[in-house]
C-alpha cells in the first residue's frame, strides 16, 4: 500500500491571507473557553499540539490556528457554529488534511473544526446499495466496509487510505476511475450539512432525488468548505466488475502516446482508468517499485478495462490494436491479479518515487481538453527550460487531467518561488487551450489568485454571491478560492440601468 | 401574456433582461415550450424565447463534450450525435404526448434546466451529472459563465449543478456544454413475464447488485402492460419485469444468457434485441401508458428497495396505477381523485421511505394552487430563497414556476 507523502520541507509565509482580526485573537481564552463549554474533551489550545493541524498537504503554507476543536456530534458541531456566528469567529473546516490546495490551511484568527472524531459508518444498505458514513471515514474504510459481499465505492484519490469522505466531498474528489464512474460529485446521494448560523439541514437521502428543489447537493460538493460543514454523507456503493485486466502501451513519444488516447476514447472504449507517465516519472517510479515498467521509451500508457470477462477480453484486443496503430513500441496485458496490481504500484508510487529524486516537488492539477494533450506536454517542457526546474508528468489522460510535478529544491533561495511561477504558467496554459485550473485537487489559496485567468469580475461576483446566501457573515474558511471577499451587502445591491431600453430593438412576432 | 421577446444572440437576451430589471417586470424564460405544462404555471406579462439561440458552437467526437447555444434543438443535437455513433446517455425524456402542448420538439437548454432523466439514470445519472459548463443572463441583466468544457473540473462552485433543474428561475441559459458518450454496440432486454411488484422489486434489486451492469430495469403491471407496441410485452398477457444491458456484442450476449440463467426460476422469459429493446424503453422513459388519459400524473423519487412498498402504501388509500422504473427507484402514478386527496396519499406514502413526490400531469388550475414539487423542509426554504435572491434579487426570472412566492 503506497504511503501519502507530504512533502514537509519548505515554509512559505508571505501567501497573501486576509490580515488577522487582531481583536479576536485578543479574545482567544474567551473563545477557547466557549469551546471547551462544548467540547469539553476536545479542545486543543496548546502551541505544540497544534503543530500537526498547522497546515494541510499543501505544507509549502502554515499557520498555527487561533485554536483547534474536535467535536463528535453533529450537535456540537451546529454549537460550535451558532457560538462563531454569534461571536463573529472564523471557522476552517478540516477532513484529514491532505488536501493540496491549502483547502485546509489554518488562519491565524480561525477556529480549526477538525472531523476526525466523525469516525463511524453509520449504516450499509445493501439493498439499496448505499453506505451513510460519517464525514471523517477514510475514503477506502468505505470500500473495506463493502468489499466482502462484492462492492466498493468507486471515487478512488490516491490519497484513499488517509483522506476522509467529508474532505472528498468538499474537494469533489476524483481518482483513477472517475473516466468510467464519475467523481464524487456523481456518488453521492445525500448529504447532511451544519449551515454557518448552526441550522442543521439534509438534502438527498438513498435514492436519487428528482424535482426536489435547488441541487444544493451538487453545489456543496467541490465548494472546499465554503458553504456549510458535513457531518454525514451517503454515497452509493457499485458491484465489483467481474474481470479486470490492465495494460501497459510504451510509446516513442509523448505525441504518440497522446494520439492512442484520443484514439481509443473516439473509439467508444470507456476504460475504467487511462493514465500516462512521461520519462521522468516511468524511471524514477521503476527505481522505486520495479514495477517493471519499460525504461526505453518516452511515455507510457496504463490502462484498466473491467466488466464481464467477455466484454474485457473483447476490449483488450481493441486497445492493443489501436495502440498499434499509433506506434506503440510495447504491448502488454496483465495475466494475473498479482501482475495488474504490479502494472498499476509504479503507477500508485509515482509521487512518492517522484519525491525520492527530488528534495521537493509541487504537484500541479489542471485539465485539458484530450486532444491538445500532445501539444501541452510539448509547452510543457519549453517552460520547464524557461524556467530552469525539471517537471515530471503523471495524470488521468483518459479524462485530460494533467498533474505535471514541478521538481525544486527549497533550500536553494528563490527556487520555490521559481517552482510557483512555472507552475501558474502551466495552469494559464490549461485555460488558453480550452482547458480548467483544476480538475481535482480545489482552488483552496493555491490558485485563488489565478481564478481571474478563468473568470472574469462577473462570473466571480456570481459565485460570491452564492457564498453570500449561505454565509453573510463570511465566516466560513475565508482567504480560500475567491482572489478578492467582497462584502456581501455591498455585492447584493442591484444597479439598475433605468431608461436605455433595448426593449423596441428586440425582434419579436 | 402578450408577444414574448425574442433573443437571437446572447446580447439580446441579455438586453431583455435588463429590459425587464430596469421595468422590475417578471418575465418567463422559453425554450421549445415542450414543457411549459411542466411545474406550476407562471402568470407574467412578457415572455423571453431562446429558440432562436441555436446552433451547435463546438463538437469533436474524441472530446466526448458538445457545446450548443439553448436554443438549439434536442433532435438536431440527438441527430448529430447519431451520426457520429455518440448519444446523451441520460437519456432525456419526450414528454410531449404525456403534457400535450407544443408539438416543436425541446431545446437543450430547456433539458438541462429540468435536470429531466430516463430509465438510464441508475447507470448513468440525470443531466445534472452530464452538464459541464454554462452561460447564461441572471436576474440582474448580466452574463455570467461557470465550469468548462472539460469533464474534470472543480474550478470555483459547481454553479451548473445549481441551475440544473431550477427550471428557469435562476438564470436564462444561453449555452451549455455537456458530455456526450458512444452508443454501444449492441442492446438487449430481458424480460421476466408474471412477477407480483414486490417479486419485481428483488428481481430488479438482484439485477443491480450483479456484476452485468444493468442499465434500466422496469416493471410494469398487467393492464399497462398490455398498452406497449412492443409484441412481447403487449402480448404478455400478464405484468413484465424488464433488465436492459448495453455494451459490446460478446458481452450483451453473455450477460443475457447470465440474467436468463439467473430469473428462469422465477417465471418465463422472453428477450428483446436492438430496436424491440429500443422501442420499449423509450415507452418507459417517455411514460406512453399514462399520455392517453387525463388522471394525474406523479412521480415518485424513493429509494428503490422501496418501490413496491410505495405503491401499496398508496393503494391503501386511493386508486391508483403504478410503473416502477430505475430498479423501482422512480416510480410513476396514475392517480383519477381529486388532487387534494391524491397529494396527500402519494406524499405520505413517498415519505414512509424517505423519498418525495412530483405532480408530473395535472391541470393548469391545480398547479396552480396545489404544491407540484415537494415542499421544502423549512430550512431548506429560508436557504433556497436566498440561493435564489443570489442570482435574481428582484425575483423576475420565472416567478412562482416552482414554489409559489418564489
Ligand atoms: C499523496 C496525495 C495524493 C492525492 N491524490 C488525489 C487524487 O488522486 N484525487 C483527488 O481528487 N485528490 C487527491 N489528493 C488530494 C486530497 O486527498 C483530496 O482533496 C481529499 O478529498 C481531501 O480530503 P481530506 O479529508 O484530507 O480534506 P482536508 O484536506 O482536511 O480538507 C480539504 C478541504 O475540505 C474542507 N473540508 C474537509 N472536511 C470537511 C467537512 N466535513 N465539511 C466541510 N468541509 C470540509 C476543508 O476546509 C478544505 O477546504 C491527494 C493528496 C495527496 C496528499
Amino acid at each position: 500500500m503506497p504511503r501519502v507523502v507530504i512533502p514537509v520541507r519548505c515554509v512559505k509565509t508571505d501567501m497573501r491571507m486576509p490580515v488577522p482580526d487582531t481583536p479576536t485573537i485578543a479574545r482567544r481564552q474567551q473563545i477557547v473557553g466557549a469551546l471547551r463549554r462544548i467540547v469539553p474533551d476536545g479542545v486543543i489550545a496548546d502551541e505544540a499540539a497544534m503543530r500537526p493541524y498547522e497546515c494541510d498537504g499543501l505544507a509549502v503554507y502554515r499557520q498555527i490556528p487561533l485554536v483547534v476543536v474536535l467535536p463528535s456530534t453533529v450537535e456540537q458541531v451546529s454549537a460550535i457554529l451558532r457560538y462563531c456566528n454569534a461571536n463573529n469567529v472564523k471557522i476552517v473546516p478540516r477532513g484529514a488534511g491532505t488536501s493540496l490546495s491549502g483547502g485546509a490551511l489554518p488562519l491565524a484568527d480561525a477556529v480549526t473544526i477538525g472531523l476526525g472524531r466523525f469516525n463511524r459508518i453509520l449504516e450499509i444498505d445493501w439493498d439499496n446499495r448505499c453506505v451513510v458514513a460519517q464525514p471523517g471515514v477514510t475514503n477506502l474504510a468505505i470500500t473495506n466496509a463493502v468489499q466482502h459481499r462484492g462492492f466498493y465505492y468507486a471515487p478512488d484519490p490516491s490519497s484513499q487510505i488517509a483522506c476522509s469522505i467529508g474532505g472528498n466531498v468538499a474537494e469533489n474528489a476524483g481518482g483513477v476511475h472517475c473516466l468510467k464512474y464519475g467523481l464524487t460529485t456523481n456518488n453521492v446521494l445525500g448529504l447532511q450539512i451544519v449551515l454557518p448560523d448552526g441550522e442543521v439541514v439534509r438534502v438527498g437521502g438513498r435514492h436519487q432525488p428528482e424535482g426536489e428543489g435547488y441541487d444544493l447537493m451538487g453545489l456543496l460538493t467541490g465548494s472546499e468548505g465554503l458553504l456549510g460543514i458535513v457531518t454525514e454523507v451517503t454515497v452509493r456503493i457499485l458491484r465489483k466488475p467481474e474481470t479486470v485486466r490492465a495494460m501497459l502501451m510504451g510509446f516513442a513519444s509523448n505525441e504518440a502516446a497522446g494520439d492512442a488516447v484520443a484514439a481509443i476514447i473516439g473509439a467508444g472504449v470507456v476504460p475504467a482508468g487511462l493514465e500516462m507517465m512521461d520519462r521522468l516519472a516511468i524511471h524514477a517510479a521503476e527505481e522505486f517499485v520495479h514495477a517493471g515498467y519499460p525504461l526505453d521509451v518516452e511515455a507510457l500508457l496504463i490502462a484498466e478495462l473491467d466488466g464481464p470477462q467477455a466484454e474485457v477480453d473483447y476490449l483488450v484486443e481493441r486497445v492493443a490494436a489501436i495502440a498499434a496503430r499509433c506506434g506503440a513500441a510495447c504491448v502488454r496485458v496483465s495475466a494475473s491479479e498479482d501482475e495488474r496490481l504490479r502494472f498499476w504500484a509504479g503507477r500508485k508510487a509515482a509521487f512518492p518515487a517522484v519525491g525520492r529524486i527530488s528534495p521537493d516537488y509541487l504537484c500541479m492539477d489542471g485539465t485539458i481538453p484530450r486532444r491538445r494533450l500532445a501539444e501541452v506536454l510539448a509547452r510543457i517542457r519549453a517552460l520547464s527550460e524557461k524556467h530552469g526546474l525539471r517537471v515530471a508528468n503523471v495524470f488521468h489522460a483518459g479524462d485530460g487531467n494533467l498533474h505535471p510535478l514541478i521538481l525544486f529544491d527549497a533550500n536553494r533561495p528563490g527556487e520555490l518561488e521559481r517552482a510557483e511561477e512555472f507552475g501558474a504558467d502551466i495552469l494559464r496554459l490549461c485555460v488558453e487551450v480550452g482547458g480548467v485550473l483544476t480538475g481535482e485537487h480545489g482552488v483552496g489559496v493555491e490558485k485563488r489568485d489565478l481564478m481571474p485567468v478563468m473568470f472574469d469580475e462577473v462570473d466571480l461576483e456570481q459565485q460570491q454571491r452564492v457564498k453570500c446566501a449561505f454565509d453573510a457573515g463570511g465566516l466560513l474558511n475565508p482567504g480560500k478560492v475567491f482572489p478578492t471577499l467582497h462584502n456581501c451587502a455591498e455585492m447584493g445591491r442591484l444597479r439598475v440601468s433605468g431608461g436605455q431600453l433595448p426593449f423596441p430593438d428586440l425582434p419579436r412576432f | 401574456m402578450g408577444d414574448p421577446l425574442i433573443a437571437t444572440d446572447e446580447a439580446s437576451a441579455r438586453d431583455a433582461i435588463g429590459w425587464a430589471v430596469s421595468e422590475k417586470t417578471p418575465i418567463e424564460i422559453m425554450g421549445g415550450g415542450t414543457k411549459r405544462a411542466l411545474g406550476r404555471p407562471i402568470q407574467v406579462a412578457r415572455g423571453l424565447s431562446l429558440a432562436g439561440l441555436s446552433g451547435i458552437e463546438d463538437y469533436e467526437p474524441s472530446e466526448l463534450v458538445m457545446t450548443a447555444w439553448a436554443g438549439t434543438s434536442l433532435a438536431e443535437i440527438e441527430a448529430t450525435l447519431a451520426a457520429n455513433g455518440q448519444r446523451l446517455a441520460f437519456e432525456p425524456p419526450d414528454y410531449r404526448a404525456l403534457l400535450g402542448g407544443a408539438a416543436d420538439g425541446a431545446t437543450i437548454g430547456a433539458v438541462f434546466s429540468c435536470n429531466l432523466a430516463g430509465p438510464r439514470r441508475t447507470a448513468a445519472g440525470a443531466a445534472r451529472d452530464h452538464l459541464l459548463g454554462i452561460r447564461g443572463v441572471n436576474g440582474r441583466g448580466e452574463i455570467f459563465k461557470a465550469g468548462g468544457r472539460v469533464v474534470k473540473n472543480v474550478t470555483g462552485f459547481d454553479l451548473c449543478k445549481l441551475v440544473a433543474g431550477s427550471f428557469g428561475t435562476l438564470a436564462a441559459l444561453t449555452q451549455v456544454t455537456f458530455r456526450v458518450f458512444p452508443i454501444p454496440e449492441a442492446e438487449a432486454t430481458v424480460l421476466v413475464i408474471g412477477l407480483l411488484e414486490q417479486d419485481a422489486v428483488a428481481v430488479m434489486i438482484e439485477g443491480a447488485q450483479s456484476p452485468h451492469e444493468v442499465s434500466g430495469a422496469a416493471h410494469l403491471p398487467a393492464g399497462i402492460a398490455a398498452l406497449s407496441g412492443v409484441s412481447a410485452v403487449g402480448g404478455a398477457g400478464r405484468a413484465v419485469t424488464a433488465l436492459r444491458v448495453e455494451g459490446p456484442a460478446p458481452s450483451v450476449v453473455h450477460r443475457v444468457a447470465a440474467l436468463r440463467r439467473c430469473f428462469a426460476p422465477l417465471g418465463e422469459i422472453e428477450v428483446l434485441e436492438a430496436e424491440g429493446s429500443q422501442a420499449f424503453w423509450r415507452e418507459v422513459r417517455d411514460v406512453t401508458p399514462f399520455a392517453g388519459d387525463s388522471r394525474l400524473v406523479w412521480r415518485l423519487a424513493v429509494p428503490p428497495a422501496g418501490g413496491a412498498a410505495v405503491v401499496a402504501e398508496v393503494g391503501r388509500r386511493i386508486e391508483a396505477e403504478a410503473i416502477l422504473d430505475r430498479g423501482g427507484g422512480c416510480v410513476w402514478l396514475a392517480t383519477a381523485q381529486k388532487a387534494e386527496e391524491a397529494a396527500g396519499a402519494v406524499r405520505d406514502a413517498a415519505a414512509t421511505v424517505g423519498g418525495s413526490a412530483t405532480l408530473i400531469r395535472a391541470p393548469e388550475a391545480v398547479r396552480s394552487h396545489a404544491d407540484v414539487f415537494p415542499p421544502l423542509a423549512a430550512g431548506l426554504r429560508d436557504l433556497t430563497a436566498r440561493v435564489k435572491r443570489a442570482f435574481d434579487p428582484l425575483g423576475l426570472l420565472n416567478p412562482g414556476r416552482m414554489y409559489a412566492g418564489l
